[in-house]
């Protein structure tokens, strides 16, 4: 469980943009989830009810988009989505691979009134 | 209604505090190492054994993080020149350190006389690989009796860390533990990676860990501690 710092940094960063935006309300919190992260949107959900409590974030609804995971190979550079737990290329079965994507956790866009 | 575009990274908070305590620990000299591992895999045995064959070449503090009570810090006191138990049970994080806890950690040590700092982690092998603290190199313990499966299952830590330790090398003839399975999972994550096999119980292996230790502390410092 380690959503809560998460959680506050989110409201953080939306209540500042609403600020800059000059906005009544924040009504939608687009987030996008890498699969590789150990990110949880049901506890990211729960903290925000919490947290957001008497703020203008108060109520926004939270949409999580999951980024999938994506390696490289190390060997042919071929990108893939690996499966599983076997994370050996599918061109040259080679198991040396660098991850590209999975791992993101940011507010790709926000809705205000 | 209208549409903010954003893309801003939720964790910058934490990573702008990590810069903040790099920079502390490089004004006064001292080279920082976060140890990773599940619950009993070794972190504080590492840490007693470092301890033990670098006194008198080095000044070595000690960070504690735990869930609840202050039995690791009691273990190391006699052998640092400073300890800080963190204790995460009442905090919103208590599953891994974060970089704000370790900010007022840091301000209760002695930075001034202190060469090395080995950070220990929350016992757990997912939370942890998502937050850096300011720490210069990140060190997953992983014990034999766990399994040689733990890279696979829990990839991103192992993905990240500078080294990696297997520790309790001396149960080897007792477990179904493949260390060539385990260095291939670990090998093919990590291009950069140093592993190390040791036991902290014979002592065996502890050398050329400390080794790496010392190199690294060096380095670090010719380089004028900008990293």
């Amino acid at each position: 469980m380690h959503e809560f710092g998460v959680t506050e940094s989110i409201i953080d960063i939306a209540l500042k943009e609403a600020r800059k935006a000059q906005a009544r309300k924040v009504t939608k919190i687009s987030l996008v989830v890498g699969e590789l992260t150990g990110f949880m949107p049901d506890c990211i959900e729960f903290y925000f009810d919490l947290m957001s409590k008497d703020t203008i974030a108060e109520k926004a609804n939270l949409h999580f988009e999951s980024a999938p995971a994506q390696v490289r190979c190390r060997s042919c550079l071929t990108i893939f989505r690996p499966k599983d737990t076997l994370w050996a290329c599918p061109k040259c079965q080679s198991q040396g691979i660098e991850i590209v994507g999975g791992r993101e956790l940011y507010i790709e866009s926000m809705e205000v009134e | 209604m209208r549409k903010i575009e954003l893309v801003q990274n939720i964790l910058e908070a934490n990573e702008a505090i990590a810069a903040q305590n790099k920079r502390l620990l490089n004004e006064h000299g001292v080279f920082a190492i976060n140890i990773m591992s599940s619950p009993g895999a070794g972190k504080t045995s590492l840490i007693l054994q470092t301890m033990a064959r670098l006194k008198g070449k080095l000044k070595i503090g000690v960070i504690e993080g735990d869930v609840a009570s202050t039995l690791d810090a009691e273990k190391v006191k006699n052998e640092a020149v400073g300890v800080v138990q963190i204790s995460t049970r009442n905090m919103p994080e208590n599953c891994s350190l974060i970089a704000s806890m370790l900010d007022p950690a840091l301000k209760k040590l002695p930075l001034e006389e202190m060469d090395l700092l080995l950070i220990e982690n929350v016992g757990n092998l997912i939370c942890p690989s998502e937050f850096v603290l300011g720490e210069h190199k990140r060190v997953v313990v992983s014990s034999v009796p766990e399994g040689d499966d733990k890279p696979i299952k829990y990839p991103m830590i192992f993905a990240d860390a500078d080294a990696v330790v297997v520790n309790k090398t001396d149960l080897l003839p007792y477990v179904d533990f493949d260390i060539a399975v385990f260095r291939r999972a670990i090998e093919g994550l990590n291009s950069k990676v140093k592993i190390f096999e040791l036991s902290c119980k014979t002592g065996a292996g502890i050398e050329s860990w400390c080794s790496w230790v010392l190199n690294g502390l060096m380095s670090s410092q010719g380089r004028g501690n900008s990293t």
